[in-house]
């Protein structure tokens, strides 16, 4: 049974050729994100339309549990001086949730690229750096780096930059481990099941040994684990990351 | 490259990749620890159980980090190096 374990296709390139980043490729990453982002789009449409005050529907009460959820959570994590965060971290962690989870529909989920990570880690870590400086104002950010000793800046800078590359790379690292194990799963099962079928003698014995029966049911335990498990742990670790970076960047000013 | 130097390169690559999966001795020592100190915890107060065990499922998605920067790098190894110098992997 062969098996092919790769990133995501490039489907072609658009657009003028720019001098040192060529083209603009289009890849399966971005499309499934454009589908992604309809898709959450259209959830959000869908359950606040036709808002009422009293006697609500059912759309509207899960609306309204959906932001008690997310206010609790940010503010929760951050104080209540941050409630205008909780916007941004809601929409990252739907983003994430769904695009981990997309990956059982049969697309790659974007998340499998380091790609969408390392700009939500861009994000997240340009605004940890706006909170020091309007904390300690940038003279302030910048001595921050040589406290407790002088001799300790490359260390401070390096755990500086570590943690938005810690943040994306535990993200996308979990997420394509777990489309690498899921693909070697169904192949080795694929070949299991050749084999065993393959002892039926005949005409029966050939049919059925194409077809991978050992496919059906086995693989769903282990996608227990491996996508919706990690899917949902790892979109809750990156925001709740994000809300404790910012929450004590702003603090220790 | 003749064909001595893409089969050293090869072999490179497949001990360095055994030799990346070692990081998994890490988070499996770290984390068989907080469950300990989890269990301990309900033990002494079993009301608890779902804050603690959330918790600890928190600080062990963290503590993982390690052990998938090892798996990644294994991976890139067994799955993307031999593509950048050999034309055709049969």
């Amino acid at each position: 049974m062969e098996i092919s374990i790769s990133g995501a296709k490039v489907y072609g390139y658009i657009g003028p050729d720019i001098p040192v980043l060529g083209r603009f490729p289009l890849s399966e990453t971005l499309i499934v994100s454009w589908i992604v982002m309809l898709a959450i789009t259209l959830f959000c449409i869908i359950i606040t339309h036709n808002m009422k005050v009293e006697k609500i529907s059912r759309r509207q009460a899960l609306a309204e549990w959906l932001v008690e959820v997310a206010n609790k959570f940010v503010v929760g994590n951050m104080g209540s001086k941050f409630s205008y965060m909780v916007p941004f971290v809601a929409a990252l962690f739907s983003l994430s949730l769904f695009s981990n989870l997309v990956g059982l529909l049969g697309v790659r989920s974007p998340t499998a690229d380091l790609n969408t990570e390392a700009g939500w880690a861009i994000v997240v870590f340009i605004m940890i750096t706006a909170q020091k400086i309007k904390a300690g104002g940038f003279g302030g950010y910048l001595i921050g780096f040589t406290k407790p000793i002088p001799l300790l800046t490359p260390f401070n800078v390096l755990s500086e930059l570590s943690t938005p590359i810690s943040m994306a790379c535990r993200h996308f690292g979990n997420i394509l481990s777990g489309i690498v194990i899921n693909g070697l799963i169904y192949a080795a099962l694929a070949g299991a099941s050749s084999a065993l079928f393959g002892l039926i003698p005949g005409a029966v014995g050939n049919v059925l040994s194409s077809i991978p029966i050992l496919d059906v049911g086995i693989p769903a335990i282990l996608s227990f684990y491996f996508d919706w498990f990690t899917g949902v742990m790892q979109a809750y670790i990156f925001c709740m990351l994000t809300t404790m970076y910012i929450a004590n960047a702003a603090e220790e000013g | 490259m003749d064909l001595l130097a893409k089969g050293i390169a090869l072999a490179g690559c497949a001990i360095g990749a055994g030799l990346a999966l070692i990081a998994g001795i890490g988070p499996g020592i770290g984390e068989g620890n907080a469950v300990a100190k989890a269990l301990e915890a309900i033990g002494r107060q079993p009301e608890c159980k779902s804050s603690v065990t959330s918790t600890m499922l928190l600080g062990c998605a963290v503590a993982e980090t390690t052990g998938i920067y090892g798996f990644v790098t294994g991976l890139l190894l067994i799955f993307v190096a031999p593509g950048l110098f050999i034309d055709k992997i049969v």
